[in-house]
């Protein structure tokens, strides 16, 4: 048996440790909010939002083409996702133990690991080749594919939360099988579900490298889902890796936009997922 | 007709289900099929091959998998005692309260950063500060490399791994930690002999888990690593890694074969990625 003392004082040892080691990971993350709020503020004004960005070397310009490009790319991808991820999320609580059911539960898994640059070539291959152009329809279909696991999952983590009971209400009552589930299932699980829409929403919308070879970018303002279509991250991409300082400015003003949209996103999700929680 | 619309419903669910195993299936044929001509006419050579030279047709992965293995470990090894103490101050020291509760959401903030503004972040910010370390080792200042993009992922996957290891560490039941102090264990004791090895394998797989992020990311890495298609020398040289080679180099390729071989750099990312995730998730369950 060791002496008390020396007990304690290893003790205290360890515990300064933890918090000097702590403090090494908090740094770095501080640094980068501060640098990004710092930077990102002093670029933004209300020209900044309205207007397209300015030539190299010319004051001002901003960011409209993308803005409009993420909202766009984000609303067609939750447009895409949503149909599937809501059937097959249902089937996965529905039948929980069937082979299928375990089977599409691993896939998930695995499509949700496909990292993002894979699921951009994967699209360019599957649409941008076959189409012949880059185009927004693409970059949001690529979105759609990172999205669809996670709203999948949430979808399903919902339902299961529903009692039995209530299922057994509707149909006792006579209501049909698919009605039971659209009416009173899907209702009943709204939150939860709404809930995986901004997740998956905040999870695609700093994605860059699936719009690569898809989306492509474009210094224009343009609302046709047929060509090519310039966003947030990609905005920040070009004008990062560009010589002139006002580009740097334009990115740091996106950068800071871009992270606020994502801190809004789910601080939705989880007051959401709080006040709404399916409780019986 | 309801017992119709109810079948067809069935149906319905049933497809889709089916339809995303379709979908993994047509993502591994497609990465498959369309690298073909690059496995035909490249063989074994392009896993053994130390050059890749669009010019002259030669494509070797080597320096694009190693270039991805050294800085996902590398970031890693940097992030594991940082993430492993943040996890430990949050899973077991504070638990709640108003520090915690400001630290946690600021790790979920950070955890949301879109990995371009972490690049960028790098370019502006850390590259000079990378390049003044170089001059005072008297290595060549290039800044961008191997070591600063891994600095730039450990601070990515921090928030990640960090957010797992608290999980795991608060679901280490109450009732053993008690006996251990009410046996006159000290709160390091206590860690050492009940919590971790009691979390051990999920603190494992989250970092499995991170390691499988860490593979894939692509952003931050292309824009930090300095994209030379070598073998690097040292963790200062510039590299390049299997998703930044893609990101930089597949909307300038024309000719097939040089198309092909990106995409089998593709595949082979996506071959390693799934492995590593699914030994992460397994083991998650199984230690849960």
């Amino acid at each position: 048996m060791k002496g008390t003392k020396r007990r304690i004082l290893q003790d205290r040892i360890f515990q300064g440790t933890v918090l000097f080691f702590a403090m090494i990971a908090l740094a770095p993350l501080f640094l980068i909010l501060f640098t990004i709020l710092r930077k990102g503020i002093s670029s933004l004004s209300l020209t900044f939002l309205t207007t397209l960005p300015a030539p190299p070397g010319e004051e001002g310009g901003g960011i409209v083409n993308a803005l409009a490009g993420t909202g766009i790319m984000v609303a067609l991808a939750t447009a895409f996702s949503l149909p599937p991820a809501v059937l097959a999320g249902i089937y996965l609580a529905e039948e929980r133990e069937r082979p299928l059911a375990k089977m599409v539960r691993g896939g998930l898994e695995i499509l949700q690991g496909v990292p993002s640059i894979v699921v951009g070539i994967l699209i360019y291959l599957w649409v941008v080749k076959v189409t012949g152009f880059f185009s927004a329809l693409s970059g949001a279909l690529a979105l759609a594919m990172m999205m669809l696991p996670v709203i999948t999952k949430s979808v399903e983590e919902t339902l299961l939360l529903i009692p039995h009971s209530l299922k057994e209400a509707s149909l006792a009552l006579g209501v049909s099988y698919s009605r039971t589930i659209f009416k009173v299932l899907l209702p009943a699980g709204m939150a939860g579900i709404l809930n995986g829409i901004l997740l998956g929403v905040a999870r695609v919308a700093g994605e860059t490298a699936p719009l690569l070879f898809t989306a492509f970018g474009s210094p224009f303002m343009n609302l046709n889902p047929l060509k090519p279509m310039s966003s947030l991250p990609l905005i920040i991409f070009n004008y990062a890796s560009s010589p002139y300082p006002q580009w740097h400015d334009l990115a740091w003003g996106a950068s800071l936009i871009l992270i606020f949209l994502v801190f809004v996103l789910n601080v939705l999700a989880r007051l959401g997922a709080k006040k709404w929680r399916v409780k019986f | 007709m309801k017992n119709t619309t109810n079948k067809a419903f069935r149906l319905t669910l049933h497809m889709t289900a089916l339809s995303v195993l379709l979908l993994l299936l047509a993502v591994f044929s497609s990465l498959l099929l369309f690298s073909l001509p690059s496995m035909k006419s490249l063989g074994w050579g392009f896993y053994t091959g130390r050059l890749w030279n669009p010019f002259t047709n030669e494509f070797g992965v080597l320096p694009f998998v190693f270039g991805t293995l050294a800085t996902s470990f590398l970031a890693l090894l940097m992030t594991v005692p940082s993430s492993l103490a943040l996890s430990l101050l949050l899973g077991e020291y504070s638990r709640e309260g108003g520090v915690a509760s400001f630290l946690n959401s600021l790790i979920d903030l950070l955890a949301g950063i879109p990995s371009v503004i972490y690049g960028f972040w790098g370019m502006l910010v850390l590259i000079p500060l990378v390049r003044k370390v170089e001059e005072a080792l008297r290595v060549p200042p290039f800044g961008v490399g191997i070591f600063t993009a891994s600095l730039v992922l450990a601070i990515m996957i921090l928030p990640y791994s960090a957010s797992l290891g608290r999980e795991v560490l608060k679901l280490v039941p109450q009732e053993q930690k008690e006996a251990a102090y009410a046996l006159g264990a000290t709160r390091y004791e206590v860690l050492r002999r009940v919590s971790i090895p009691y979390a051990r394998s999920g603190i494992f797989a989250g970092f499995l888990l991170s390691l499988g992020r860490a593979l894939g990311e692509t952003m931050a890495v292309t824009m930090l690593i300095g994209n030379a298609n070598i073998l690097p020398g040292g963790i200062f040289s510039p590299g390049n890694t299997m998703a930044s080679v893609i990101a930089n180099e597949f909307s300038e390729a024309t000719d097939p074969l040089y198309v092909a071989s990106l995409i089998q750099v593709a595949l082979v990312l996506f071959l390693l990625t799934t492995l590593i995730n699914l030994l992460g998730k397994r083991l998650i369950r199984r230690g849960l």
